[in-house]
């Protein structure tokens, strides 16, 4: 039942992207595609959450006579899927609430109403899939969907750009996971999944596999190195749309690969927890360096995204190198921090990529240096938009902390692995971590105090005014949620229960019925954390001595101008920047890894101009990745070309040779 | 709870009286915090023109995320009944709460001290943080617990002896604390020259009841770090749970010696040592950090053999 109520709001998905092309002249389409989209991503977010609570013993599978002739398209829903599809689910229909305030303010939504809806039904029928080609169908789907919503305003500079990247990389990782694909269905072709899950490859296939699925979702979910695209192409869409895409997207790339290397490639080799772990720890602290280092608000957000996938890999990692020595517990453990972290980071990064652009459409900046001071204009998005922050910092009691605690919690188990190599490398792995998230909370310091804090440095930010309610509505609901995920996590573990359970063969035990809904991963003498006590504690005592100070001392407040040591200046010019913010950290940082350099051009004396000190950024992977890979298929292609512009004669010869060659070669093959 | 905020002014009252006292002066009384703390609460607020709501809050929110991390360290017992709500890594994580939420009061009026202040406490606490995680690695790898009241219990079996891990780790911690709490050689508590300020350049806009909280905060602070150091390193006397009221005195007896020692090392460390430039913390940070991770190597490396 429920599978079929999920294919059938994938189909009006898609009905109503072509309504949007029929009628985009309407005044109406945006209201009613945005509303439409709404109650679709509600019902599919209902059905799906009642999947994953109740699960059936048997999952449903339905086989549709579409796609390739001799295979068909099947689906099927796993609890697995129905996590995934309730964390889209509930990306689309906050992103859709949001919309429809915030959709007015689109000049051009034929551009964006029909691949809108487009998207939520790729993202949606991907963690349906249940056999090679239509996995690789929706997944295409998706990414051609996103990529027509990037270059929505395709005519502001540098989106074209940020598009023909994301195209390129897109491509790159899809060809990864068809080649991946390819190998798991073996030489006698079982595209199913199924078929696929009792298939035994070899090591060495093995291998191959695992390094394709990790370049090809990693690709998607932005690992370093493939992460170059991700911080152009996410802020480059509409607000709403940047949310879907690393809110939600991030999250079906983390699908596939939990779906390739856990379920369907069977039983991991212990160096395998090892590359992902340490490609997770790596992309985490790169991403996160990148974010503190950006001045655009929409790009921080997206470089954080990075770093956040990061955590996610680097606990995925852990759970592999548990798995492959038996340690199903552990394992559970910390693949229930990844998928924790998972639905997480889609509440919080949502929320903040909406509160982004609630200021983009009541400012019409979205760099930092133009900010500051929003928060006296826009209350409600400002206080949103910190709990999004403190909860993308992983501080308590939000719920990113719980994420993160049980992450270093697998990691405080793993002494107890066997090899060598990950003796050495978890620790160090833990230890970008913790790096990563103390950088972070420097990185929303950052991003919340420029934005909103301070006095205005531009009249944009002085005149901004608050956004409508909708908006208001969308991100107040995923705020709620990240505080109620952080004071009560107990009840999201059990619901992650099955989807571990069906991977690891263990999970966490239930956590619903402790004491105090407090979450004891292993035993109570190990380690214990209780979310709800913690808020209790702080808003008590906070209250408390408000409420004593108020009573028993003064209460009373005079205004006057700003102490400053002494020196007050008016010119808001004169407060710190978000580039000046950065400075120690760039200095600590960034001189090695990003070659960073500071210059101050003085002018000559007697001259009236400004000194000016400019920061040089380089991001030395694409001096050593991109940019020889470009050269290299440009250098390919024009040499290629030449064969486009032969005589007969030759083209003939040319065949000849290819066929005299090719039946050499198989003449020596066999 | 109620004992943490009674001792912690009185912590850094002692403090600087050793200070006072290692340069042949007098000092001022070891009440005199309580003193500047009820003076400031009786005062008025005067609130910048630019400041916003969240200059207001924020003063409470530090207090009670200093308060509750304070009150989850068992002090003189263990035992605590609401120890199993947080863990170390979630005291942590708490401190990081405050110290985030102070940062942004720095900011918010829009002063160039602010943005000095809330930049460079988060450029030392992007060092410190991960350091003093390393060393809660370390430290619950070999006790097999993150709760504080069991890892108190393991550091005083017989089994534990001396460790190189556990040196590194507690040279680490004491120089996390060093930074943490804007001790001399990262900050100087007592400067208002404002080059070289840090955590005073953040506070510079409050007055009045506002700064009350936030300097109990971290006088709170102050203590709660040498219980920590207290608990794990030096756990001998605090009284197990159920124990007799006899017992509890002479806990509490042997926690306030704990105190004094930390204090009056503390105050001769502080007279012995320059404050170093800005740009050099990280490299101290960084070695507090290596040291750390190099103890948790240590932990992991040595698991089988024991």
């Amino acid at each position: 039942m429920a599978l079929e109520v999920l294919l059938w709001c994938v189909g009006a998905h898609l009905v109503l992207g072509v309504g949007a092309i029929a009628a985009r002249r309407a005044p109406w389409m945006s209201a009613a595609a945005y509303g439409g989209t709404l109650v679709l991503c509600s019902v599919a977010l209902i059905f799906s959450v009642g999947a994953l609570l109740s699960p059936a013993g048997v999952p449903p599978r339905i086989s549709l006579p579409i796609g390739l002739p001799w295979l068909g398209a099947h689906f099927r829903l796993d609890s697995l899927t129905a996590f995934f599809l309730a964390v889209v689910n509930l990306g689309g229909a906050t992103a859709s609430l949001y919309a429809l305030g915030y959709g007015r303010h689109e000049h051009a939504p034929a551009r964006v109403l029909p691949f809108f809806a487009a998207f939520l039904a790729g993202m949606n029928l991907v963690p349906l899939a249940n056999d090679a080609f239509s996995f690789l169908f929706s997944w295409e789907f998706m990414s051609l969907a996103s990529w027509a919503l990037v270059m929505a305003e395709h005519r502001r500079a540098g989106n074209a750009e940020a598009g023909y990247l994301y195209l390129v990389m897109a491509s790159f990782g899809t060809l990864a996971l068809i080649l991946a694909f390819g190998l798991l269905a073996g030489p006698a072709g079982g595209y199913e999944f199924a078929a696929m899950r009792t298939a035994a490859p070899s090591a060495l296939m093995s291998a191959a596999i695992l390094a394709l699925a990790l370049v090809g979702a990693g690709s998607k979910a932005g690992l370093v190195p493939l992460h170059a695209w991700l911080p152009l192409a996410h802020p480059a869409a509409p607000s709403h749309v940047s949310a879907l895409m690393s809110g939600v997207m991030t999250k079906v790339a983390v699908y596939g690969f939990v779906r390739i290397v856990f379920d369907l490639l069977g039983t991991p080799d212990w160096w395998w927890g090892a590359l992902v772990a340490l490609v997770g720890g790596v992309t985490a602290v790169i991403g996160v360096l990148h974010a503190l280092m950006e001045q655009d608000l929409k790009r921080v957000l997206a470089y954080s995204t990075v770093e956040n996938l990061g955590i996610v890999f680097a606990g995925l990692g852990l759970a592999l190198a548990f798995e492959a020595n038996h340690m199903q517990v552990a394992a559970a453990l910390a693949l229930t921090a990844a998928l924790l972290h998972v639905f997480n980071h889609s509440l919080f990064k949502s929320l903040l990529f909406f509160g982004a652009g609630a200021v983009l459409s009541a400012t019409g900046a979205r760099d930092m240096e133009r900010l500051g001071g929003v928060i006296h204009r826009m209350p409600k998005t400002a206080f949103v938009f910190l709990v999004g922050s403190a909860a993308i910092s992983a501080l308590p009691p939000f719920n990113g902390f719980v994420s993160e605690w049980l992450t270093f919690q697998a990691i405080l188990l793993s002494p107890a692995l066997p090899q060598w190599l990950l003796k050495f490398l978890v620790p160090a792995v833990g230890a970008l971590l913790a790096l990563a998230a103390a950088l972070a909370a420097a990185c929303f310091v950052k991003a919340f105090g420029m934005t909103f804090l301070g006095r205005p440095r531009s009249e944009v930010a002085r005149e901004a005014v608050e956004v409508d309610r909708f908006s208001l509505a969308a991100m107040f609901i995923l705020a709620a949620l990240c505080l109620l995920a952080g004071v009560l996590p107990g009840h999201v573990i059990d619901a992650l229960g099955p989807v571990v359970q069906a991977l690891e063969g263990a999970q966490l035990p239930g956590q619903g019925e402790l004491d105090w809904l407090t979450i004891v991963p292993v035993a109570a003498s190990r380690s214990s954390y209780n979310g709800l006590l913690v808020f209790l504690f702080i808003a008590a005592s906070a209250l408390l001595a408000a409420e004593a100070i108020h009573r028993l001392a003064s209460n009373r407040v005079r205004r006057s101008a700003a102490w400053d040591c002494g020196f007050p200046d008016p010119s808001p010019a004169t407060q710190y920047s978000a580039g000046s913010f950065s400075q120690p950290l760039r200095r600590v940082f960034g001189t090695v890894l990003f070659r960073a350099r500071e210059r101050v051009a003085m002018p000559p004396p007697g001259s009236a101009l400004p000194a000016r000190l400019e920061v040089e950024l380089r991001d030395f992977l694409w001096d050593v990745l991109y940019r020889p890979a470009a050269t290299a298929v440009g250098a390919a292609a024009r040499i290629l070309n030449r064969v486009q512009f032969l005589t007969i004669r030759a083209y003939l010869s040319l065949v000849f040779g290819a066929l005299v060659a090719l039946l050499t070669v198989l003449a020596l093959w066999q | 709870m109620a004992l943490v905020l009674a001792a912690a002014p009185l912590l850094t009252g002692y403090v600087r009286k050793v200070k006072a006292h290692l340069v042949r002066r007098q000092g001022p009384p070891l009440v005199q915090p309580y003193r500047d703390l009820a003076r400031l609460l009786r005062k008025d607020v005067v609130l910048a023109d630019s400041a916003s709501w969240f200059f207001r809050v924020a003063p409470y929110l530090i207090f009670a995320a200093t308060w509750v991390a304070a009150a989850l360290v068992p002090t003189f017992a263990a035992g605590l009944i609401f120890s199993y709500a947080a863990d170390v890594i979630a005291i942590v994580a708490l401190l990081a709460t405050a110290r985030f939420v102070l940062a942004l009061a720095g900011l918010d009026v829009g002063t160039s001290f602010g943005g000095i202040g809330a930049s460079r406490e988060m450029m030392i606490s992007s060092l410190a943080e991960p350091a003093m995680l390393m060393v809660v690695f370390t430290v619950s790898l070999l006790a097999g617990s993150t709760q504080l009241s069991f890892i108190a219990g393991a550091m005083q079996a017989p089994e534990i002896g001396l460790r190189v891990s556990l040196a590194m780790a507690l040279v680490a911690l004491i120089m996390v604390a060093l930074a943490e709490n804007a001790r001399i050689p990262v900050d100087n508590p007592a400067t208002h020259l404002e080059l070289t300020m840090v955590h005073e350049a953040m506070v510079l806009e409050y007055s009045g009841r506002h700064l009350a909280l936030i300097e109990l905060a971290s006088q709170v602070k102050l203590l709660l770090y040498v219980s920590i150091i207290a608990c794990i390193f030096f756990p001998w006397g605090i009284v197990i749970a159920g124990a007799g009221p006899a017992a509890y005195l002479g806990g509490i007896a042997v926690y306030a010696l704990k105190l004094m020692a930390a204090g009056f090392a503390l105050g001769v460390f502080e007279t012995l040592i320059a404050k170093m430039r800005v740009f050099r913390v990280s490299d101290f940070l960084g070695a507090a950090l290596m040291l750390g991770l190099l103890a948790t190597l240590l932990r992991f490396v040595s698991a089988q053999v024991g």
